[in-house]
Formats: structure tokens, C-alpha cells, sequence
């Protein structure tokens, strides 16, 4: 598998930085036309996705139902707050990552849901990439199926996603490249068998076919720094969440498809 | 706990034919793999479910080391009378899931 | 892929090239034709000597899938399905994966129609087998072919 991490990267590598020719403004090019990674897969992966029995998403999502719902003595349901079956939340996640009033600090939908648990619920955070977690996490995302990506970026929000768009054009690890490299640069183009996509996260939490299991965006990036051979960030970092961020920026107006299916 | 989805229809007419379709989560972990020790992840995997209408086996299947993590089914029954069918699935250790579904025909 | 190499460039990138192209060429169709002895070994186990006739079994596969983790199958076997003929079994294999048997399914009259699909796991390029058993002990078999592709930055 080493190996394969090589080879694959080093395609990357050379892709990225072999072709310096006719000018591409590497600094301020955001993909054009905006495509979800859904328009990348096989037909039949895309099929997958799609089923609404199927998808293997939904075993997570269902369990994110019977969380959301899951009320305690002393400590309300998510749904005592955001009304049954959630419906105060639909189209919410479209606006998430989101600056949090009260502690200022910017928060994902992991990170939105731990702080609901503690201030509200009186309950322990639960661990990033639980299988509580992204059952609730997919579920609460899933409430925002069809709607169009609209994060804030201005204001308290400004600093963060300028955070995550350094990480984004960060040159790093041993194959010395950076996200943009493939994905504004090489998007649609060929990498050993997959074709490279534009990066959004508009799926996550996703079934990827190589995890064999639901998982968060967190896990994604820590995949593709590990692919570069960089050191992978904690789950929940702040700089993947501001990373998070600067994607929901870079994706305006993509349709969230959670639960996606993915590579 | 494992997580099941079934969809089955509630009626049908008698003598139709009707299409199941069963999903439950579980890893199915093939015993061919290594975890990040190079130590061998042992094999975890459900190895049979049956479809019962009304107790009796109207569809089996084997599961080997090839059959992909949350296995995924659809297969076929005659509606013969109102009654109900099981879903169940067997572990490789013997633990059993299972789920019913009501179907009334006629 | 190798065409973004410059011919004078002989280095260890170009060896590393080299080395992908090996593991390329093992995903090629018509490699996995033949099948493998411990396929064959696994339907002699369970149909012993008797003949297979191509035919009756429809297997579906996708022409290419993306990586071999799930890639969805479906059989359909030509029956009217009643109590004088039915299919009572079909057992699908595959030459390549670490196991020849992938699953096995038992039906009957009962199931009205001799339709099953599922997901499987394919460890490479390779025609998968489904051999159906009638109710008169007759067996026929279809295959389907799928080109597993390699992904990029694959992280296990």
C-alpha cells in the first residue's frame, strides 16, 4: 500500500508541477463551472447515491434519527429544541461552518452539535468520527438535502476562512503540493484511475466506497494530507474547520447531497 | 446492535410477485486485511440470511469474505396469503438480527 | 500516463513509473480470462463432475468500477419458477479474490422469481462465474467481466 501512496502521488506531483507552461493563475483560480464530486463517479456509484433504500448513508442516517429524538431526564432531545423530525433545521447545515455567538470560536456541524450536547443537553461531548457522532452529524446535515451552500465568510467569520484558504494553497508533506494543486489546477483530469475532483465537501459526511463505512470531511482531509505524505491534522482541529469553511466558500451554491457516496 | 433497512411492500394481490430488498450495517471484515502493524484484522462477517414468510425459508443466502461491508439485498417472493415476513441474519459466532415486516394480501 | 515522462529523464520518478506501470498491467482485461484453479476446485466441491452449460444465467456487473469494494451484481436466471421447474440454487465465484466462492443463494418455487442482487468485493480485474442448479439437477452458468480501476492516493 506504501507504494501505492507513492506512485499515485507522485502522478500528482508531476501533474502539478511539470506543465509550467501557458500562464494559470494558480493563486485565484476557483474551479469553473462548479461540479459536486457526484458528477465523478461511475454511473452506477452515482446510482448508489441516489437510492434512497440503498445508500448505505442512510443506516447512519437513521440512527441519527433516533438520536435527534433521544430525550433524557433532565436533559431535552435535540428535537425538544429544533421540533420533531428536525424541521426547524432543514437548510440550516448550508450555512454551517458558522461563527459561534457566545464563545466566538467557529464551529462545524460536529462542533455545533458537542456544544449543543453541552450547554443544552448537559451531556458529554461525543468523540469526533463516533459512530454517534456522524449518525447525528449525517442526519442534521441530511436535513439540508437540496439546499445551496451559502457560508458566511464576512465579518468574525472573515479571519477564519482566510485561515483555511492559506491551508488550501499550502504547499506540504513529502510530495510538497497543495490542495489547490489538484483540485483548481487538475480537476477532470486523470490521476491513475480516478478522475481528480473540484474538492467540495458538499457530501460529507459521505460513504466512501474505500472507507466501507460513513465518515466525516475531517477523515477526507486527513486522507489527502496523509496521500501527500504530510502530517494529518487532529480530528476537529480548528485549522480543518476553517478549512471547512473556506470550501463552503469556494462551493457557494452547490447542492449539499448528504449522505453522499464517494470513492 | 446492527442497523437494518428493509423495504417491502404492505399489500399485494395474491400470486404477485414481490420484490424484497434487505440492508444491514456490519463491516464484514474480509480476514484478508492488516492493520497499520502489518497484524492481520481477523475476519468478522455474517455468513447467512434467510427470508421466512409466515416460518418457512422462501429465500436464503451465503455470505463469503466477498460480500461487500453493509450487505445490501434484493430478491424475490410470492405473495401467497397475509402473513409475515422475516428478515434474519446470522454471524459467523452465531449472533442473530432480525426484523419483520407485515404484508397483507388480498 | 507514462507520456508526461521525458524520454531522458532517467531517474528514480522514472523507475517509480516503471513500477506503476507493472501494477497497471496487472489490471488489464484478459489476464483474468482464465479462470483459476481454485475457482474450479470450489465448483467441483459443490457441483462435483457434472456438466455446466453456458446459458439461462443473465450476470450483470458494471463494465468498469472505481475500486473493487462494492460493485453491484445481479443474476437473473431464465425459470418460470413453478414447483415442476425452478432453480433451487446459484453460487456465484470469482478467479481472483483471495476466496473463489462470493456468495451463495438457496430459492425455490416460493421465490417466484430466480432474480438476486447484491454488492461485491473484487480484488483486481476478473469475469465473475454464476452457476445456476435446476430442480432436474441440470446446471448452467453466465459471466460478466469487470475492469477494477486503480485509485490515486489510496490511504489504507
Amino acid at each position: 500500500m506504501i507504494r501505492t501512496v507513492v506512485v499515485g502521488c507522485w502522478l500528482a506531483l508531476t501533474a502539478a508541477c511539470g506543465e509550467a507552461g501557458p500562464a494559470r493563475d494558480v493563486s485565484s483560480m476557483a474551479p469553473s463551472p462548479l461540479k459536486s464530486g457526484y458528477e465523478f463517479l461511475t454511473p452506477e456509484t452515482q446510482a448508489l447515491q441516489t437510492d434512497a433504500f440503498a445508500n448505505p448513508g442512510f443506516l447512519w442516517v437513521d440512527r441519527g434519527a433516533v438520536l435527534f429524538a433521544d430525550a433524557r431526564e433532565g436533559s431535552p432531545a435535540c428535537a425538544s429544541c429544533h421540533e420533531a423530525n428536525g424541521e426547524a433545521l432543514q437548510g440550516v447545515a448550508a450555512h454551517y461552518p458558522a461563527v459561534d455567538e457566545t464563545s466566538g470560536r467557529l464551529l462545524n456541524l460536529e462542533g455545533r452539535i458537542n456544544t449543543c450536547r453541552e450547554r443544552h443537553q448537559k451531556r458529554d461531548r461525543l468523540d469526533y468520527e463516533s459512530d454517534d457522532l456522524l449518525a447525528l452529524t449525517a442526519y442534521v446535515a441530511g436535513l439540508s438535502r437540496g439546499a445551496p451552500i451559502a457560508a458566511s465568510v464576512g465579518g468574525p467569520a472573515a479571519k477564519y476562512a482566510e485561515r483555511g484558504r492559506d491551508y488550501f494553497y499550502t504547499r506540504r508533506g513529502q510530495f510538497n503540493i497543495s490542495c489547490n494543486q489538484c483540485h483548481n489546477d487538475y480537476w477532470g483530469q486523470k490521476l491513475r484511475g480516478d478522475t481528480i475532483s473540484q474538492g467540495h465537501g458538499n457530501g460529507f459526511p459521505a460513504y466512501r466506497l474505500e472507507w466501507q463505512s460513513i465518515g466525516s470531511l475531517h477523515r477526507r482531509f486527513r486522507d489527502c494530507d496523509a496521500g501527500v505524505r504530510a502530517e494529518p491534522l487532529e480530528y476537529g482541529s480548528d485549522t480543518y474547520v476553517a478549512l471547512e469553511l473556506y470550501l463552503a466558500s469556494r462551493a457557494e451554491g452547490l447542492l449539499i447531497e448528504t449522505p453522499a457516496v464517494r470513492r | 446492535m446492527a442497523r437494518i433497512r428493509i423495504a417491502a411492500p404492505d399489500t399485494a394481490e395474491p400470486g404477485e410477485i414481490i420484490e424484497l430488498k434487505a440492508l444491514i450495517q456490519h463491516p464484514m471484515e474480509s480476514g484478508f486485511r492488516r492493520g497499520s502493524r502489518g497484524e492481520v484484522i481477523p475476519r468478522d462477517i455474517i455468513t447467512t440470511f434467510e427470508c421466512l414468510y409466515d416460518g418457512e425459508v422462501v429465500f436464503e443466502a451465503e455470505f463469503f469474505p466477498a460480500v461487500s461491508a453493509n450487505p445490501f439485498l434484493t430478491f424475490h417472493t410470492k405473495a401467497t396469503q397475509t402473513g409475515t415476513l422475516e428478515f434474519r441474519w446470522t454471524h459467523q459466532d452465531g449472533e442473530i438480527w432480525s426484523q419483520t415486516h407485515a404484508l397483507t394480501v388480498g | 500516463m507514462t507520456a508526461i515522462i521525458k524520454p531522458d529523464s532517467i531517474n528514480r520518478r522514472t523507475l517509480l513509473s516503471a513500477g506503476a506501470g507493472a501494477i497497471l498491467v496487472s489490471a488489464i482485461p484478459g489476464r483474468a480470462a482464465a479462470a483459476s484453479e481454485d475457482m474450479l476446485a470450489a465448483q467441483r466441491e459443490l457441483f462435483g463432475d457434472r456438466q455446466i452449460r453456458e446459458g439461462r444465467v443473465a450476470l450483470k456487473l458494471p463494465p468498469i468500477a472505481e475500486n473493487g469494494f462494492s460493485v453491484p451484481l445481479t443474476v437473473d436466471v431464465e425459470s418460470p419458477m413453478t414447483d415442476a421447474d425452478h432453480v433451487t440454487r446459484i453460487a456465484v465465484f470469482s478467479p481472483r479474490n483471495p476466496l473463489p466462492d462470493v456468495a451463495r443463494f438457496t430459492l425455490g418455487p416460493r421465490a417466484g422469481r430466480a432474480g438476486v442482487s447484491t454488492r461485491i468485493r473484487l480484488g483486481g480485474t476478473q469475469a465473475i462465474l454464476a452457476i445456476a442448479e435446476m430442480n432436474d439437477g441440470t446446471l448452467w452458468s453466465g459471466s460478466a467481466e469487470t475492469v477494477v480501476t486503480l485509485a490515486a492516493c489510496v490511504v489504507l
